[in-house]
């Protein structure tokens, strides 16, 4: 287990990742903070920013001390000095899920931030143009939450019983 | 009759409105804030209380002195449905905005009702010119998650087939940036080239695009007799042909006027952005995952990474370029080492049982019943596993809930992110830079949009 | 030419073979191609499977100059309406080929942001099977469109028999359900 120097700060609940060095559980205030001090601290790069709908499984592992709410915000982080890779999860709220931008840390999560609020319907503060990016622009409904049906057209083959 | 065209004509006021996308689009510049225009403009750096810079080229323009026009989505060179929405003064572009979502296509939903075996014929189509780099990908995030081990010759024929993928790529990228820029023979000859890669990937899976090859615990079916021959000609020939570009691209003054100097990049823009692949190894920072942070059995064979100076588009060519011959000096260390064994783990969890055994034991029809209708399950958790895909880091992120279909499934598309440098390289330039500038970018619609 | 609706003769059967000949020998596709079958459809185009001996290597543009639409992909929510006005503005005699599974009837993707079919926004001719089809299979699939453009049967089955007219306004075919259906579909 390599060990970041420093670690993340003090008040933040951490915990071993799976394929990555640490990951990280911070509250929604820690959140911004907390992506803050790992970039001055060598991760010069947010490779990816995506939403989670745990409506199903609400009842996952996670470490003691953090309260589960029905969506996540998880942000992967990437060192290329150091090679090594950060996990963040960060509980987003169950009906009207709000979390800070990332936009002014790291530019690059403008788009990633855009497709988290057009599938998932989750709020960016401080997002300079938070629109769809996929779905066109009247589209309504978030379509990858849970309760969100996938939409199948029912499909019916010759000389089977009915449509599937 | 009458009756007929009022109808005729407000279906066609129906259908016109119905293609533009509102708030997506570019907007006037009074109607648009600051940090917004601040984007369109490419200012990567200067974030914090972004304010407009009175000095600028632009900034005190009116709306009437400049015109907003849009390109695509269905356009020769947007490499896809790429719709781009260009405010030009003249001939030289000022802001940038690119509409995407034209290829969506529910593949993350679609991926959380297909079970694991099924789920490689859905990632795969996401980059669809390096189909078997998708699949890798999500094979290797299944396999952290189920913590088994795969033999040798699956790791082996992996990245001989990834390598193979990334020439392919490479080539069909050659090909059309050929003909983007005038050079149309090109075409013929990247196309031509890829024909004696897909006629080896026919013969090893059965398809020659979209082939559902790699899967959780190894491969499909083992090489064919006789690859050594097949890869080997494909080598030699591909190796001789890169000279001939060279000849007829590389040192042309038509070619090196369009390219050289064009669109430049700088290492802080490109970390901030989140650009990767390429784009990245073209402004001097040698990051690639193969050397970095290796999987497979990326330590064992000897390549080089190549890494631009300017990066203009001219070093993203280059880096393309020299990139095929170094994928080929590894297909033929691959050719060498190539270890025997199995194909795939012979973990009963995750392997169905031979066919032959299924008509004489009916543990053996049972367990192979159980794993291609209901699947296997994967222990509960999460991963993210990222490889190096021709145009950057492609990774997936999995959730996992315990059963047999995936949670969440999530790709982090290389193209996706690289798309945002979109606004930042064609400031400045002119209309015909837009399309080299998208052409050595390299998006693949189908997974920036998924 | 409205030349179907004469009584022929033995001077004007042989006037509509030419003109039927020429059409399809030249037909022109507009370049329609979305996702990955738009990759074999430039394999088809390459020189292996080569689509310069039917005259169809030139993929216009511009779909004023265009007879031949290849549907080459999956069509989308959002891609669905810019489809049917490329298909609008292409002049008569205009024929579609739906190249690959996910045109004909979408495919592995049945889901909420895929049409099930590009044949619920314009008329298709051809369906050709596959994912993605191989060259071969696209050039069979050219080769039956140009066998029915020789025959003429493909003219007659359009209109069912009515003579065709130049005006045109009786000749809009537009779907009976609006173009892309655009709501939230909840459980």
């Amino acid at each position: 287990m390599i060990s970041l120097s420093p670690a993340a700060p003090p008040g933040v609940v951490t915990s071993e990742g799976l394929a990555a060095d640490l990951c990280c559980f911070p509250t929604l205030d820690q959140y911004f903070s907390l992506v803050r001090s790992f970039k001055d601290d060598g991760f010069e790069m947010c490779v990816d920013l995506s939403g989670v709908d745990y409506l199903e499984h609400f009842d996952r592992w996670l470490p003691e001390g953090v309260a589960p709410t029905r969506f996540e915000v998880v942000v992967n982080l990437l060192s290329l000095s150091k090679k090594q890779r950060v996990r963040i999860r960060v509980q987003a709220g169950d009906d009207a899920p709000e979390v800070d931008s990332l936009f002014s840390l790291y530019p690059g999560t403008e788009a990633m931030e855009r497709e988290a609020f057009d599938l998932f319907g989750l709020l960016f503060a401080n997002h300079p143009d938070l629109t769809r990016i996929l779905m066109p622009e009247e589209w309504e409904g978030h379509p990858l939450r849970k309760d969100y049906g996938a939409g199948r057209v029912p499909v019916q083959f010759k000389e089977s019983p009915g449509p599937r | 009759m009458s009756d007929d065209t009022i109808r005729v004509a407000e279906r066609l006021d129906l259908l016109t409105a119905e293609t533009s996308e509102g708030a997506q689009e570019l907007q006037r510049r009074d109607t648009t804030s600051d940090n917004e225009l601040g984007r369109e403009v490419g200012a990567v750096l200067r974030l914090d209380g972004l304010t407009l810079d009175p000095t600028s080229v632009d900034y005190d323009r009116h709306d009437d002195e400049t015109m907003i026009i849009n390109m695509g989505p269905s356009h020769p060179s947007t490499h896809g449905v790429l719709r781009l929405m260009l405010e030009l003064d003249g001939e030289f572009v000022l802001r940038t905005k690119p509409v995407i979502g034209y290829l969506h296509t529910g593949m993350e939903k679609t991926g959380e009702e297909l079970s694991y075996i099924q789920g490689a014929t859905n990632v795969t189509r996401m980059d669809y010119l390096s189909p078997v780099i998708n699949e890798l990908c999500f094979s290797m995030a299944v396999e952290k998650l189920l913590d088994i081990e795969v033999p040798s010759r699956a790791v082996w024929i992996r990245m001989l087939m990834s390598e193979l993928n990334r020439i392919s790529s490479h080539l069909v990228w050659m090909a059309t940036n050929g003909m983007d820029l005038g050079a149309s023979s090109m075409m013929i000859y990247g196309l031509r080239e890829r024909e004696l890669i897909l006629a080896f990937f026919e013969k090893t899976a059965g398809l020659r695009l979209n082939l559902n090859y790699v899967r959780p615990g190894g491969v499909a079916a083992d090489l064919p007799d006789g690859w050594r021959d097949d890869v080997l000609v494909i080598c030699d020939t591909i190796y001789a042909r890169t000279f001939e570009y060279d000849e007829l691209l590389t040192g042309q003054p038509i070619f090196r006027n369009r390219m050289v100097g064009v669109a430049p990049l700088t290492a802080e823009e490109a970390l901030a952005l989140g650009v990767t692949g390429p784009l990245l190894r073209s402004t001097g920072v040698p990051w690639d995952l193969r050397r970095s942070m290796p999987y497979l059995a990326y330590d064992e064979v000897d390549f080089d990474v190549i890494v631009g100076t300017f990066g203009d588009n001219f070093d993203r060519y280059a880096i393309r370029l020299n990139e095929i011959r170094e994928s080929i000096r590894i297909v033929r260390q691959c050719i060498e080492k190539m270890p025997s064994g199995d194909y795939r783990s012979q973990d009963p969890k995750v392997t169905p049982p031979p066919r032959a055994r299924i008509g004489e034991s009916m543990e053996a029809l049972i367990h192979h019943f159980k794993l291609f209708t209901e699947g296997f399950h994967v222990p509960a958790g999460e991963v993210y596993s990222a490889v190096e895909s021709p145009r950057g880091e492609i990774g997936c992120y999995l959730v996992s809930d315990g059963g047999p279909k995936p949670y969440r499934l999530h790709v982090r598309a290389p193209s996706f992110v690289n798309l945002q440098a979109v606004s930042l390289l064609m400031r400045g330039g002119s209309m015909s830079d837009t399309i080299t500038v998208i052409s050595t970018i390299d998006p693949v619609m189908g997974e920036v949009d998924r | 030419m409205a030349l179907e609706d004469l009584q022929h003769n033995f001077l004007t059967g042989p006037l509509e073979d030419i003109v039927r000949w020429a059409r399809r020998a030249s037909v022109w596709p507009a370049s329609f191609g979305l996702a990955c079958c738009a990759i074999e459809m430039m394999a088809t185009g390459g020189a292996d499977f080569d689509l310069a001996r039917y005259g169809m290597e030139v993929f216009r543009n511009s779909p004023r100059q265009a007879d031949l639409m290849i549907v080459a992909g999956r069509v989308s929510q959002k891609m669905a309406p810019v489809l049917r006005q490329v298909y609008d503005q292409m002049m008569e005699p205009k024929w579609v080929i739906s190249m690959g599974v996910c045109a004909s009837t979408g495919g592995l993707f049945n889901n909420y942001a895929i049409v099930q079919g590009v044949d619920q926004i314009v008329p298709v001719d051809v369906y050709a099977p596959g994912c993605p089809p191989s060259p071969e299979t696209l050039m069979h699939a050219i080769l039956t469109l140009h066998e029915q453009i020789r025959t003429g049967e493909i003219m007659k089955r359009r209109h069912e028999g009515r003579p065709v007219h130049l005006d045109g306004a009786q000749d809009l075919w537009t779907p009976e359900v609006p173009v892309a259906v655009r709501v939230g579909t909840p459980k």
